[in-house]
């Protein structure tokens, strides 16, 4: 399995190639439409992630050492968000999501060139993935 | 178009009224920029800017309170700009205009005192299925707090008011009828002068939300008869934080005041306090006195470009985009209302409005995007929102291309 540090600055690299943000945009929908979809079973209340204009839902699974994650929403730029943090973030220990840095999506530029609204969205999506983590954390210590 | 409007256009110096607007003038993303959020807020005018800069320059003292010379100047600028909104709203005193933050404060001083007094157990409150989260969730809060109920009058799939049903709903239980005046969202123009009659015949109170009305049309409070008016400065190119309630003389003296503090009071003992007479009655605290200096500049400046032609330039821009969209298969105009104003929500076949402003942003073009504060009317169409379009008269039909090139873009991009 690759490091989080290798999958993000692979992220980073691959948005370098990109001059001006239409192409960005095009990307990141590129990556929305192409989402693993999640079982619809998993699009319910308790997964929806409050703070983006849009739906967001996030699934995770643990299966013992890594958490597993899922998204939707029904906006596509916010799924092409989506999947860059669970590429990222996917198949991981709690404590290396928990141990990784964020920084990658500044470097992006994502943060800054996102409405806040948006971004809002963004940070609530992170938030929650590391989230995730803890409470995985926490269940692994308490066996 | 009739020819009188036309006229009314041609009269209109357009560069010369974007000039006006500094902001206009600035680009984002690299592009010049294109303002089409009016909804949300009108940009203002330097004549607006410099006002305030003078008066936190040159005037800067706290009103009503000392005999020194600011303070006497202050006052008077203040007490003009109460009378130019009078003279703006054709109320009959100016006492009836009491200085609020805004249009949503105006509203919650009408549920905190008129609803608290009068508004009883049992009774019923009815607003629209168009109204803005401001005239929805102060009476939520009143009906809670006196098990009174909230009543919804429905509208039909135009966006206009269904009036049969308003009809039946004023029922004898009904106290007040709080209804916006131009639908924020859909742009709808409600009948507000035949709604406040119907209401009156049966002795029900009408509060009128006048937020978006005050920058597309003249509203006179007398004609339309209503109670209450509310409304905010920076809809109607003034600053931000300062607004307005109307209230007819009558139901405002019968009213207990909203908030404690100094200005409202006539003499304090620990014993009894003696309030202070209409309107400082309502304005406790150190009032903003820039703000509505500036919000009185914002109104002498559309009264001398005239609401007539304002209007008419509105309407000719509004006919203009609605004409692009219906050109575009893949567009969907959310809101067709005969009579509307200067604004078009709309959705981009199944593109998240989320997804289009985004894209629509990269090309300077503000737009509004989502439920625009209207989340229940947005569950009753079914739809997560929408993408909106304001015009104001300092617009142009050259915007409206630019924003017909981003839309091509979005269904290039998600379609």
């Amino acid at each position: 399995m690759i490091k989080i540090e290798e999958s993000t600055s692979a992220i980073v690299s691959e948005f370098d190639i990109f001059d001006d943000w239409m192409d960005k945009y095009n990307y990141l929908i590129e990556l929305g439409k192409s989402l693993p979809l999640i079982d619809e079973k998993f699009k319910v209340e308790s997964n929806l992630i409050e703070g983006c204009q849009s739906r967001v839902w996030l699934h995770a699974e643990f299966d013992g050492t890594n958490i597993h994650f899922t998204a939707d929403s029904d906006a596509v730029i916010t799924k092409g968000i989506a999947n860059l943090l669970i590429r990222a973030y996917s198949g991981h220990t709690p404590q290396e999501i928990l141990d990784s840095s964020t920084e990658f999506l500044n470097e992006i530029g994502l943060t800054q060139h996102l409405s806040p609204t948006r971004s809002n969205g963004l940070l609530s999506m992170i938030k929650q993935v590391k989230m995730y983590a803890l409470a995985y954390k926490t269940k692994q210590a308490m066996g | 178009m009739n020819t009188k409007q036309d006229i009314a256009t041609l009269n209109m110096d357009i560069d010369k009224i974007r000039s006006e607007f500094p902001i206009l003038g600035r680009s984002v993303h690299n592009k010049p920029l294109v303002y089409f959020d009016n909804a949300a807020t009108t940009q203002k005018p330097q004549v607006v800017i410099d006002a305030l800069v003078d008066y936190y320059t040159n005037l800067n003292s706290n009103v009503h309170r000392g005999v020194h010379f600011l303070s006497q100047q202050a006052t008077t600028a203040f007490e003009e700009a109460r009378e130019k909104i009078r003279k703006f709203l054709n109320a009959r005193y100016n006492y009836e205009i009491i200085y609020t933050r805004g249009c949503t404060e105006s509203i919650n001083l009408v549920a905190g005192s008129w609803g608290r007094a009068n508004i009883h157990a049992g009774d019923e409150i009815l607003i629209t299925a168009l109204e803005h989260h401001s005239n929805i969730v102060p009476w939520q809060m009143l009906c809670e707090e006196k098990g009174a109920k909230l009543k919804v009058c429905p509208i039909l799939e135009d966006g206009s008011l269904d009036m049969a049903a308003l009809s039946q709903m004023l029922t004898t239980a009904v106290r007040l009828v709080a209804v916006t005046h131009i639908s924020n969202t859909l742009g709808t123009i409600n009948p507000v002068k035949e709604i406040t009659r119907m209401a009156h015949e049966k002795g029900i109170v009408v509060l009128i939300d006048g937020a978006q009305a005050l920058s597309h049309m003249k509203v006179d409070v007398q004609d339309i008869g209503c109670d209450f008016y509310a409304f905010s400065g920076h809809k109607v190119y003034g600053p931000m934080g300062i607004g307005g309630l109307y209230g007819r003389e009558e139901v405002l003296n019968a009213m207990p005041p909203y908030q404690g503090g100094g200005e409202m009071i006539r003499s304090v003992t620990f014993e009894k306090t003696i309030y202070n007479e209409l309107p400082f009655k309502f304005e406790a605290g150190t009032p903003n006195v820039g703000d509505a200096i500036g919000f009185g500049v914002a109104l002498d400046y559309i009264s001398n470009i005239g609401l007539d032609q304002i209007a008419a330039r509105e309407h000719e821009l509004l006919a203009y985009a609605t004409e692009r969209f219906k050109g575009d298969p893949l567009i969907r105009i959310i809101g067709n209302a005969p009579e509307k104003a200067s604004l078009i929500s709309f959705m981009i076949d199944k593109i998240h409005p989320y997804d289009a402003g985004t894209i629509i942003d990269q090309f300077g073009i503000a737009v509004r995007t989502g439920t625009h504060c209207t989340q229940p009317l947005m569950d009753s169409l079914g739809i997560p929102g929408t993408i909106r379009a304001s015009f104001a008269f300092y617009n142009t039909r050259e915007e409206i291309d630019k924003l017909m090139e981003a839309i091509s873009k979005v269904e290039e991009l998600f379609l």
